[in-house]
């Protein structure tokens, strides 16, 4: 699936003789010459009995727009066409649809023969690869790397929140009796053996605008009844949502290190003056790095690739990159962008792996 | 001599079961959809001739399966129920199995071959047209804020002076666009030529801005229907069919809005790949399935009209409900008086394109 990401064969096995042809035309200010034409007559033929033209056509389509009925129209008439002798083809093929004589569109058949493309990547940080070079996409169609940025600050801010309310939960079991600490643990991993849509839509009927929770805050009078809060199909959604289903993974690795930290260090440090935050600073924390990190890249890891959570609650503002990608392989076929997308974002998780190994070192994380 | 007779009769006898037990996949929407289709076509089919039917409910991402089926050489469908757009995408890539209309389907009772019964419904060559349905609004009908408007009128959707609330519309840009050229003031008969350009998109989104902030998105057809049961939306477009069952199977207080509605197709395609035998009984069940009755007769458990001419004056009543389905369904002309024809083609030429300024919009 990666190498989909630069691949590119298809022009070139489609039209041959085309694109060999093509290869000697060196004034684009004209348009290709009659032999050219010819040759993709030929190659059309062939490719209209194999039915891999509107494979090429739709392939194009992602560079300009339009191409696609270009090529299901011409080879409906190349079909039917005896291409014996060399006569006009230029005039026949600029009949069928005045596309064959743009020259945008040569020039664009031209940059798109070589059987590797970077044309992917590019899209996929926003920029168009034109015969003019590579330039940043029109305004209107910039989203990748918006989406990229929101992903990464998003899962962030998910690691943070499952942290902030991990810690302390991991905290109270570790210290607890085997009893209780076995009951409470059985309530962290409820959730988390309950269907991950199951529990998202239950975020649905809670935070949506006739839910429960609007519902006590209109009753109670926090709100009134025409403005209720829009906590749902938003950004806000999908945080409280992720976080509370990414929140075992946080806990459970933590739980497993802080279990292991001997009470009477703690005490020792007390007992030679520390109050209690400077004893926790200093003695308790330094010992459940191992957890914190574990979790933290756990949570991390499994939020930046999110992909059904944010497709639910997460309206247009709490998508992830990966509903795109999704699109990219379930709707629009466009493999090649979705490929080059998921790469992207498996370089950048490799990425902040590394720098993770870096600062805080991978061998201090301990899964328990 | 007798003994050899005999045992030919048995040996063909035992291999004729085996192929009449061979069973098919047949992929489609799922629920009330799958429903109507097992009790229209696949039932009576297994009836007639003892192949087992087994549903699939992938249509949505069917393309996308086909097309990783189809590299990887092992095509596990028989008959896959698509959109009109999909079945233009499958034939384009060539993943749809081309049709002979005429000599591989029946034709109508009067003699009229397929082809003409169809009429341009068929859009592509692999697709045997079914259905048709439409994309249309449902409200609801208890919004005191309204005074007692009741919308009429497509516009209403983008006027929330008049009527306040949210809306949930389709998150894709296919629907959305031509509505809201069509409440800029561009003609019918224009609206595709305007879209085409830079200014045409740039008018759209500007009228969709207007009630961005008011919209709530859906990607699943069962949402609108949800959405509005809930309250949490006041009006919302959906497939007509759903809104159908959430207003008489189900009794909510919500009503239709058909002012330019929106036809779509729904049809089956035959996957390529498919080994001789599978590919013969494919055409079989489609010959049995979208004869003129059988079409009728799926209207019997869904509001979806039937894609033959020769159809409509078959449909009949409810199977449960024993209302009369001619008014409910969207080609019924009190329903038609004013709907929207969805070009396919345009579509397939532009939607990479504007779906990513869609969604560059949408994330702004």
């Amino acid at each position: 699936m990666l190498f989909r990401s630069v691949e590119n064969q298809i022009v070139s096995r489609t039209l041959p003789g085309t694109i060999e042809e093509l290869s000697k035309w060196d004034d684009d200010s004209v348009l290709p010459s009659e032999q050219v034409y010819y040759q993709l007559a030929k190659d059309l033929k062939i490719a209209v009995e194999n039915k891999t033209h509107t494979r090429l056509g739709s392939r194009l389509n992602y560079e300009m727009s339009g191409i696609a009925s270009t090529f299901r129209k011409t080879g409906r008439s190349v079909k039917k066409w005896d291409i014996d002798q060399q006569i006009n083809y230029k005039e026949k093929f600029l009949n069928i649809d005045k596309k064959w004589g743009n020259i945008e569109f040569w020039r664009l058949l031209k940059l798109y023969s070589p059987k590797v493309t970077s044309g992917y990547f590019l899209n996929a940080v926003d920029l168009i690869k034109t015969t003019e070079g590579i330039s940043q996409r029109d305004e209107t169609e910039r989203i990748y790397l918006f989406l990229f940025q929101r992903t990464i600050y998003m899962s962030v801010l998910i690691t943070l929140l499952c942290l902030l309310m991990g810690y302390p939960v991991a905290y109270l079991i570790s210290r607890l009796p085997m009893k209780s600490a076995n009951l409470l643990l059985i309530f962290v991993l409820l959730p988390f053996w309950t269907s991950l849509l199951v529990r998202t839509s239950a975020w649905k009927v809670l935070l949506q605008q006739e839910g429960v929770i609007n519902d006590i805050l209109v009753f109670v009078g926090l709100v009134g009844d025409l403005d209720r809060l829009q906590l749902i199909n938003n950004q806000f959604g999908t945080i409280v949502a992720m976080t509370h289903i990414l929140l075992p993974f946080m806990i459970l690795p933590l739980y497993s290190v802080m279990k292991t930290i001997p009470e009477s260090y703690v005490k020792a440090a007390k007992s030679l003056g520390a109050n209690e935050w400077t004893s926790f600073r200093r003695v308790y924390f330094p010992q459940s790095i191992p957890g914190v990190g574990a979790g933290c890249i756990l949570v991390f890891i499994l939020s930046i690739g999110y992909y059904i959570t944010p497709e639910i609650v997460g309206g247009t503002s709490g998508t992830f990159i990966s509903n795109r990608i999704a699109y990219h392989i379930s709707y629009s076929l466009n493999w090649g962008l979705g490929a080059a997308l998921a790469s992207i974002l498996l370089v950048a998780v490799l990425i902040l792996y590394y720098v993770y190994d870096k600062i805080i070192g991978i061998d201090n994380v301990k899964l328990g | 001599m007798k003994t050899n007779t005999i045992l030919l009769a048995l040996v063909s006898m035992v291999f004729s079961v085996t192929i009449a037990k061979a069973d098919m996949t047949i992929v489609s929407w799922g629920g009330a959809y799958t429903k109507s289709q097992t009790l229209a076509y696949h039932e009576p089919y297994t009836a007639k001739t003892g192949i087992k039917i087994i549903n699939d409910d992938s249509a949505a991402e069917a393309v996308a399966k086909l097309r990783a089926m189809n590299e990887a050489g092992n095509v596990t469908w028989d008959v896959v129920d698509v959109v009109g757009s999909d079945a233009i995408r499958l034939c384009d890539e060539g993943l749809a199995l081309e049709i002979d209309h005429d000599n591989q389907l029946a034709a109508a009772p009067d003699g009229t071959p397929a082809s003409e019964d169809f009429g341009d419904l068929i859009v592509a060559d692999c697709f045997v047209p079914q259905i048709v349905y439409s994309t249309t609004f449902g409200f609801r009908t208890d919004v005191d804020q309204w005074g007692g408007k009741e919308p009429d009128d497509i516009c209403d959707v983008f006027d929330l002076n008049a009527f306040p609330g949210k809306r949930s519309l389709e998150k894709r840009p296919i629907n959305n666009m031509e509505w809201a050229l069509l409440c800029s003031g561009v003609a019918k008969a224009d609206v595709y030529d305007v879209l085409e350009t830079e200014e045409g998109q740039s008018m759209a989104f500007a009228k969709l801005d207007e009630i961005k902030d008011s919209v709530i998105w859906w990607s699943a057809g069962a949402d609108t229907p949800q959405l509005l049961a809930d309250g949490e939306v006041v009006m919302g477009s959906t497939y007509n069919g759903r809104l159908f069952s959430l207003i008489v199977e189900q009794n909510q207080p919500v009503k239709m809005m058909w002012d330019a509605q929106v036809y779509d197709l729904d049809g089956w395609i035959i996957p390529t790949g498919l080994s001789p035998e599978r590919q013969q009984a494919a055409l079989d069940y489609l010959y049995f399935a979208t004869d003129t009755q059988r079409l009728a007769d799926q209207a019997k458990y869904i509001s979806y009209g039937p894609a033959r001419a020769s159809s409509a004056p078959l449909v009949g009543k409810h199977a449960e409900l024993g209302i009369e389905m001619g008014p409910h369904m969207p080609t019924a002309p009190d329903n038609a008086k004013n709907i929207f024809v969805y070009n396919f083609t345009w579509w397939a030429d532009y939607r990479d394109d504007l779906d990513a300024k869609w969604n560059a919009w949408l994330a702004k």
